[in-house]
């Protein structure tokens, strides 16, 4: 847990306009006593598994596993949840919040979209107003779900300023939270911003985790040796990481490369960047020397962004996590050899993560036990791997 | 703490006028204009003046400053480079400034080398929107030790935790928003102001001044009359670039409305 303040040691807390110091505090005691509340948790787990679908299954892919010739590798399918991507956890998990607390509306930033189409879905469930930021560049990358978004009832508004991606969309939702804040709740997509969001996300997607310490244990009789998952923000890495850091499990978060860590193109904040205080939180941050903000490259927009979860930098200062990246190239690669080997259209996030299992297993013994959270379905990306590879659809 | 703001309030007070603070982007578009404002804004009878710093992600400014911002930083503007232009700025000019930053480019400057370095260049108080008292026990000790001002924002949302908060850490004045929003927004007149700032003045002595959202000189006249002074800002920055020829005109017109 963080202390108090929403530190985890020295990153975090809480840096936003006054305007909205007192709808974090408000939420921040909605959300610690929903952990308390009885009816909150049986409506939770009811819409978990009737809605969003979990668990989702645990899945030996043999043939990748052969294909690599080494150490065993599962994959946590959470491209079967309900909406194609783990991102619908938190999101159903805070609309419901929303509710709670009486909040009319509810506003999201998205980069790949995921976020914002499980957000826009959850408001359709409960009923609620929804308007999603995204930038026009990801408005470019990813128009199917621009499309779904409207088609579950949510406004989409265009974020034309600055790189015209994830921080900028970022930067827009707080600006309309810090105007509508006392009828709107800002449904944060990652363990990333002021506190609470950190530790409520990930307390929303640390159900991967446990689900799989549950099956690995039921599938193997013993916990893996590995786990690996792709870090944008870090909500799909922190909910799978989550269940198991006082466990003897290697773990390895996958940053992106993008076109090399050297053409100064990329979004791997811990090779490339340095502490910062960047839209709520304290963390590392690819920055100049003035503290601006750098512009980021990634083939996935999920993943396209200059910071980090706080927790993730607390994790890596103390090297209980590890962090590697994977190129445009090397994410590219996994995504087509995943969906020839097991029949599995990876989301190009998640294909980062399987990069790093590409490079890893084939040099571990077979009884070495990985696993690896297909954070999201590739069905997103599949136009813009097409315009990549030169093919007109 | 006697400081260059505090002395200004205190003959202001004394006089029974209230302080105009208009504010500009620095190095938008350039230094030397930037210096030009500063001395017009004087000429035209402000009592303190607002500095921006420009930065990549503002996210409590609507267009019109994100725009000035943008412009800033295409010309090479920096905090390091701000700090140095008021250095030679204070061979001209003697009135109050204050710097409005937001808190990155003053972490990445050194915090303490930041307060120390801002106030031998001649920096009377620094407003940093995303830091709010709760994350500012340290810039606010350094800071008073230096003599710098630190000037925290207060909101129409904000709670009674809240004021007793901000009021305790803050410096040579507060800074009220008028709106729940972003700079450059629409002021709504509709009464609770002068409630909210009258239960503000409960906890504390210090001064509040008004900002987001003034623009014309009868919103100035109006907030003027509930508090210690008005801060306009966006509104500045359109006529700087819209209608320059206006702006000498503009400015007088808030002054004589601000009292």
């Amino acid at each position: 847990m963080p202390d108090r303040r929403g530190y985890f040691g020295i990153y975090g807390g809480r840096f936003v306009p006054e305007t909205l110091m007192p709808a974090l505090e408000e939420l921040e005691e909605a959300f610690f006593h929903s952990l308390r509340d009885k009816n909150f948790q049986l409506q939770l787990t009811h819409l978990q598994k009737t809605y969003i679908g979990r668990p989702t299954p645990l899945y030996f892919a043999e043939r990748l596993t052969e294909h690599l010739g080494g150490a065993k590798i599962y994959l946590k399918r959470e491209d079967l949840a309900h909406t194609g991507a783990h991102k619908i956890n938190n999101a159903v998990a805070q609309v419901l919040l929303a509710k709670m607390m009486g909040k009319k509306r509810v506003i999201a930033e998205t980069g790949a979209g995921q976020h914002g189409v499980a957000t826009a879905t959850g408001a359709a469930l409960f009923g609620l107003d929804c308007e999603i930021y995204m930038g026009t560049e990801d408005m470019e990358r990813q128009v199917l779900n621009v499309f779904r978004m409207k088609l579950l009832g949510a406004k989409v508004t265009e974020v034309p300023t600055g790189s015209r991606t994830l921080k900028d969309a970022i930067n827009e939702a707080l600006r309309d939270w810090t105007s509508s804040v006392r009828t709107t709740h800002y449904v944060m997509g990652t363990v990333f911003g002021p506190h609470p969001f950190p530790v409520m996300v990930r307390h929303f997607q640390s159900v991967i985790g446990r689900e799989t310490k549950r099956q690995i244990l039921a599938a193997e009789g013993r916990l893996p040796d590995y786990l690996i998952a792709c870090v944008g923000g870090g909500s799909n890495a922190m909910g799978l990481f989550y269940a198991f850091l006082a466990d003897a499990v290697e773990m390895i978060g996958v940053e992106a490369g993008g076109k090399g860590i050297e053409t100064g193109e990329h979004a791997a904040r811990f090779a490339g960047g340095s502490i910062g205080v960047f839209q709520g939180c304290k963390s590392y941050l690819l920055q100049d020397n003035n503290g601006n903000v750098l512009g980021t490259h990634s083939v996935s927009a999920g993943l396209d962004y200059a910071s980090i979860g706080p927790e993730h930098s607390f994790l890596k200062d103390s090297g209980r996590v590890r962090y590697a990246y994977a190129t445009d190239d090397e994410a590219l690669a996994a995504f087509e050899l995943l969906s020839k080997t097991d029949g599995i259209i990876p989301a190009l996030e998640s294909a980062h993560a399987l990069a790093e299992v590409g490079k890893r297993a084939p040099a571990l013994s077979q009884n070495t036990l990985m696993v690896v959270n297909l954070s999201g379905r590739g069905d997103k990306d599949v136009q813009h791997v097409a315009r990549i590879k030169g093919i007109k659809l | 703490m006697k400081t260059r703001i505090s002395e200004t309030f205190k003959k202001l007070r004394k006089l029974g006028k209230k302080a105009f603070i208009p504010y500009i982007m620095t190095g938008d578009p350039s230094l030397e204009k930037t210096k030009e404002i500063v001395l017009l804004f004087e000429e035209c009878g402000a009592d303190i003046v607002e500095l921006g710093v420009p930065f990549s992600d503002p996210l409590a400014d609507g267009p019109t400053i994100q725009r000035a911002a943008e412009r800033a930083l295409q010309n090479g503007t920096t905090l390091r480079t701000v700090l140095s232009f008021v250095s030679n700025l204070r061979q001209v000019t003697q009135i109050p400034l204050v710097l409005m930053t937001y808190f990155n480019p003053v972490f990445r400057y050194g915090t303490e080398d930041f307060i120390s370095n801002a106030r031998n260049a001649g920096i009377d108080g620094v407003i940093i929107p995303d830091l709010p008292p709760d994350e500012a026990g340290d810039f606010v000790r350094t800071s008073r030790s230096h003599g710098l001002d630190t000037i925290f924002l207060l909101a129409p949302t904000s709670t009674e935790k809240r004021i007793k908060r901000v009021t305790k850490a803050s410096h040579g004045f507060i800074y009220y928003v008028a709106i729940a929003g972003i700079t450059g927004a629409n002021l709504l007149l509709d009464g609770s102001m002068e409630i909210l700032i009258a239960h503000i003045r409960q906890y504390t002595e210090n001064p509040i001044a008004v900002g987001f959202g003034v623009s014309t000189p009868d919103d100035a006249a109006h907030v003027a009359k509930l508090s210690d002074g008005v801060i306009i800002g966006s509104a500045i920055v359109k006529r700087l670039h819209e209608n320059p020829d206006k702006l000498k005109d503009y400015l007088f017109s808030l002054r004589q409305a601000i009292t």
